[in-house]
């Protein structure tokens, strides 16, 4: 969706201020919010994309006044209400109240190891991949409402293919609840007077790892 | 203080005041999910202490100082990072499809994700906040030497700047320029000249010295 998560190339958010000596946690609650996201994501009632998805999805000035870690809880909490984890009158009385649905698998401490690091993202290819590196593509000029990882300022743009990742689960797919619907993943290299135009910095290239169905041929 | 910074304190101190009620909607949230046995506590203890303490910097640090003197783990780093690095035996397994990218002379690397918060979570640790925030994610893209400039770096004008925007689940680490005046170090020593930011690009390695 065109939302305001999709910053770059946005103006008037000020200069980068790094904090000195930054703990990795600025409150407990925060570690609490991550945590509970890598759990919830690990009984597979919904996923990555979702809760990315569900992060958008937040009103404008809500995604831009909360911190980080509050965001993902109201992500978090907005998909365990959808998905009936969860009712209002639950989170309201701050108990159960009535008896958990089924999900697919709980993490023991036993298990507590394969939250620290991820699944792999690669599926099994549907067909051959459509381009190779070197090829010049142009980026579609799509505005779904739902979720993409095609950011607005490299849409409709020019640029070559620098690599394949391999065939990805496909994000605008999963986040919709359409399935994994793996796609080509490739890194697009694009110059920056391509995305900026004249006033680009001359000496600028970017690259976004874009999925298949983002380019058309050149 | 520019009209900016008091807005930034002004939207920081508002969402300060709701620190109570957040914390208590986290505590009422797990609280509900461990009482339907969808997640357990001593799991999450777990997840949040292998954060603060396991992963961080500390290990790309180490990943960059074997590559500046082993030219053939270079070499495999630079073809296929997550292979490379699970293959050597000297470091913990990682999940990310990582990909390294090099800085060498006339090309300067940076990494972004414009859209959300994508982080090489295996060797970085968590993301600081301002690479998390508005201003890093919006600038990067578009004026990356403004936004090395607020870091105190000045880069030659004729550079290359490479800025990566991770938009899928490949996560990306910069591999910075082994400072002169380093020959012979060992790789422990190495290691502490390579800062966090200098693996995501917004500076360069310490040199020798530097640091009291």
């Amino acid at each position: 969706m065109n939302g305001v998560h999709d910053m770059g190339g946005m103006h008037g958010f000020g200069k980068v201020v790094a904090e000195q000596d930054e703990p990795v946690f600025h409150a407990d609650w925060e570690g609490r919010v991550l945590a509970l996201m890598r759990a919830v994501l690990y009984t597979r009632a919904w996923n990555i994309d979702v809760f990315r998805d569900s992060q958008e999805q937040l009103p404008a000035p809500v995604y831009l006044t909360v911190s980080y870690y509050h965001r993902w809880l109201l992500g978090i909490t907005r998909s365990a209400l959808e998905r009936g984890l969860v009712e209002q009158d639950e989170l309201d009385a701050g108990r159960t109240l009535r008896p958990a649905r089924p999900v697919e698998r709980t993490m023991t401490p036993a298990e507590a190891g394969n939250a620290f690091i991820r699944g792999p993202f690669a599926r099994t290819p549907q067909g051959d991949a459509r381009f190779k590196p070197g090829d010049r593509v142009r980026t579609v000029n799509i505005h779904p409402a739902g979720h993409t990882r095609l950011p607005r300022y490299a849409r409709d743009k020019e640029g070559v293919i620098a690599a394949i990742r391999g065939c990805h689960v496909f994000p605008d797919s999963k986040a919709a609840g359409k399935g994994d619907d793996p796609q080509w993943l490739y890194s697009v290299v694009f110059s920056g007077r391509e995305l900026w135009g004249r006033q680009a910095d001359p000496t600028l290239e970017l690259s976004i790892e874009a999925f298949e169905p983002y380019l058309e041929s050149v | 203080m520019s009209d900016h910074d008091h807005e930034h304190e002004h939207d920081h101190d508002r969402d300060h005041s709701h620190l109570c009620d957040v914390q208590l909607r986290v505590r009422a949230l797990e609280t509900i999910l461990t009482e339907k046995g969808y997640i357990d506590p001593a799991v999450l203890d777990q997840i949040v202490e292998h954060f603060e303490t396991k992963v961080g910097p500390h290990v790309g640090a180490r990943v960059v100082a074997h590559a500046w003197t082993d030219t053939k783990f270079k070499a495999a780093l630079l073809e296929d990072a997550t292979r490379a690095i699970n293959e050597s035996g000297l470091f913990d397994q990682i999940g990310d499809h990582l990909v390294v990218v090099e800085n060498r002379p006339g090309e300067h690397n940076m990494v972004v994700c414009t859209l959300c918060s994508c982080y090489p979570w295996d060797v970085l640790g968590l993301p600081p906040v301002w690479y998390k925030s508005a201003p890093y994610r919006s600038r990067v893209v578009m004026d990356p030497r403004g936004v090395l400039a607020e870091f105190g770096v000045t880069l030659p004008e004729e550079t290359k700047i490479r800025v990566w925007d991770s938009t899928a689940e490949t996560r990306f680490l910069v591999l910075p320029q082994r400072p002169a005046g380093t020959e012979g170090w060992p790789e422990e020593r190495l290691a502490e000249l390579v800062t966090r930011d200098s693996m995501i690009g917004t500076r360069l390695a310490e040199q020798p010295g530097a640091r009291p």
